[in-house]
């Protein structure tokens, strides 16, 4: 798609302004994670996912893994952005019947290639993914999002001991590390201390870099597609709710839509 | 890498049908440690290149299969019966829900596993597979059925779990009778009017010697394999149901929610019959030969003749 940085920033908002409808519409939904993650999605989608909206399952596709799945706003509001959802169906979001599930799933929408919902198990689908393109000989690569209250699940280091045991250079995953998850922040929960350090132990090629700063997600997308001899991962820092005052570094809106005053808010801020 | 284990064991199956399936270049192999075991290491020996060895993390190799089934791959995944539970929820989520062909296999299924006690021998795994679905439950009876319902599973467009054990029991099947064998379809090893014995695994074999010596009483039963719990033939059932009047179930298994589960709750909403389920108890098991712990379990031959002739009694 090739993307300048100044259309991605436009995009960035307009994702913005539907996952806070979205959510807001169903009275329901997980914002807060959906805004941090959104900027990354952007710059993966519009510069870099090789994907065809008219052929979702073209087999050489590159495949994106939203392992937290309760960001599925973010996920609909990108598929959107890049046609596989029309504006009508990202506001028939958690209705019975719609391509947009409670959590994304990839028997109900197009462009969706796993069905997560349950934390902990995207890294090891992505894994067997990149398995999978490496053995056919195929440049398809798997890109992997994960939450950092996720990386609480044990399987989550299973795949990453896994992934450089077989040492896949096609498996980029990236870590929104926006410091809150469900009920509260991630220190008070359970401590995850330095994620890069932990994913250095593991034997993963890592970077770090500021979340939202769209230039550094560019740069970071591209230095992860220079590594071929193993696993890299790009731990973003970014903040829960972006974008709308109220939700930022708001444990709340983890899993909490705006209301309709905060709703006027919000679209105020996003506009 | 261990030899091939004597014939009749139906993880011995397993093995062979994996070294049938090589043939075809969209199989691959997963293990978690256990392919000696499981007998996915005669794969792995001759197609390296096709398996992948996870070490001992069994949720993640349940997603890993699912990845590469949805990349063109038909993946074959084994552990032990109890540890394919340690995934559960990955089998749940990551498979049977989004219908991914991932077709899982768990040996040393049942308290028939012996010396190495309650913690290896898994007793609930047919019953809570059976509650999936999309999810194909399969548990052959020796080694010539578990080869040929593997072989099935190749084309079989829904995810699957297979159960083998570990000991070697008599073979039921020939290598020429066990071509008839279709997955979801009952197999017909005795034809009797006055009980219904409907059996799987290694209990098959002995529902047989207690339809013989049922048969010297003069009591004539007819003995199912019911080699596949899901989808469940009810046809095969409803039909016996009406020519038998009376069933026994038998499994190495608990009584609760596996093959007696599945057959009572077709009985009951359909064709109400007596019924009387053999297998393990409430209870966990220990260790003890295949045999003791069968004997002890209330579980051989002469359980299920006995069971036979109370539910005649209850029609």
């Amino acid at each position: 798609m090739g993307l300048e940085l100044n259309e991605l920033l436009d995009m960035a908002k307009r994702c913005r302004r539907n996952i806070v409808e979205m959510t807001s519409a169903a009275n329901a939904g997980h914002p807060g994670g959906s805004l941090s993650a959104i900027d990354i999605l952007c710059a993966l989608y519009g510069t870099r996912l090789r994907v065809d909206v008219s052929n979702p399952q073209w087999a050489d596709r590159d495949r994106f893994i939203m392992s937290k799945g309760h960001a599925s706003p973010g996920m609909y509001s990108i598929l959107h952005e890049r046609g596989f959802l029309s504006s009508e169906d990202i506001m028939t979001f958690r209705e019975l019947g719609s391509p947009c599930q409670g959590h994304v799933d990839m028997k109900w929408c197009p462009g969706v290639d796993f069905s997560a919902g349950s934390l902990g198990m995207g890294l090891s689908f992505g894994l067997g993914v990149a398995l999978a393109a490496r053995m056919q000989g195929s440049e398809r690569t798997a890109w992997v999002m994960l939450g950092d209250g996720e990386l609480q699940e044990g399987q989550i280091w299973e795949g990453a001991m896994a992934a450089t045991h077989l040492e896949v250079g096609n498996l980029k995953v990236f870590v929104d590390r926006n410091g809150i998850q469900n009920d509260d922040f991630v220190t008070s929960q359970m401590r995850i201390f330095d994620v890069a350090e932990k994913f250095t132990a593991f034997g993963w090629t890592v970077k770090e870099i500021d979340g939202h700063d769209m230039q550094q997600i560019c740069d970071a997308i591209a230095w992860a597609d220079s590594i071929d001899d193993g696993p890299c991962c790009i731990v973003a820092h970014t903040v829960k709710g972006k974008g709308v005052s109220f939700m930022e570094n708001n444990p709340s809106f983890h899993g909490m839509a705006a209301n309709p005053e905060e709703l006027i808010v919000a679209r105020e801020e996003l506009s | 890498m261990s030899g091939i284990s004597t014939p009749g064991a139906s993880r011995d199956g397993y093995g062979a049908a994996l070294l049938r399936l090589s043939e075809d270049s969209r199989v691959v192999v997963l293990e978690a440690d256990l392919g000696k075991s499981t007998k996915s290491c005669h794969f792995r020996d001759k197609f390296p290149e096709r398996t992948v060895c996870l070490g001992i993390a069994e949720q993640n190799m349940m997603l890993v299969a699912a990845g590469m089934a949805t990349s063109g791959y038909v993946p074959f995944a084994s552990t032990f019966a109890i540890f394919t539970e340690r995934g559960f929820e990955q089998i749940r989520n990551g498979i049977a829900r989004p219908n991914i062909p991932v077709h899982i296999c768990g040996s040393h299924g049942g308290i028939h596993t012996g010396t190495d006690g309650s913690s290896a021998q898994s007793i609930e795994d047919l019953s809570i597979y059976r509650t999936l679905p999309n999810l194909t439950v399969i548990h052959p009876c020796d080694d010539y059925s578990a080869e040929e319902l593997t072989v099935q599973l190749l084309n079989h467009a829904q995810p699957s779990y297979t159960r083998t054990v570990r000991n070697k029991v008599p073979r039921t099947y020939t290598a020429d009778s066990v071509t008839n064998l279709r997955i979801g379809k009952g197999s017909v090893l005795r034809e009797g009017g006055d009980v219904a014995i409907i059996a799987c695994g290694v209990m098959v074999h002995e529902a047989v010697v207690a339809a013989e010596v049922l048969s010297q009483q003069g009591v004539e039963a007819t003995v199912v394999d019911m080699h596949t719990l899901k989808p469940l033939d009810e046809e095969l059932i409803a039909s016996l149901a009406a020519k038998c009047g009376a069933f026994v179930t038998a499994e190495d298994h608990s009584i609760i929610g596996g093959l007696g589960g599945a057959v009572a709750e077709v009985l009951s909403s359909t064709h109400p019959a007596p019924l009387e389920r053999i297998g393990v108890s409430d209870r966990f098991g220990e260790s003890g030969g295949a045999d003791e712990l069968l004997e002890m379990l209330s579980m051989k031959s002469s359980d299920i003749s006995g069971a036979a002739v109370r539910s005649i009694a209850r029609k």
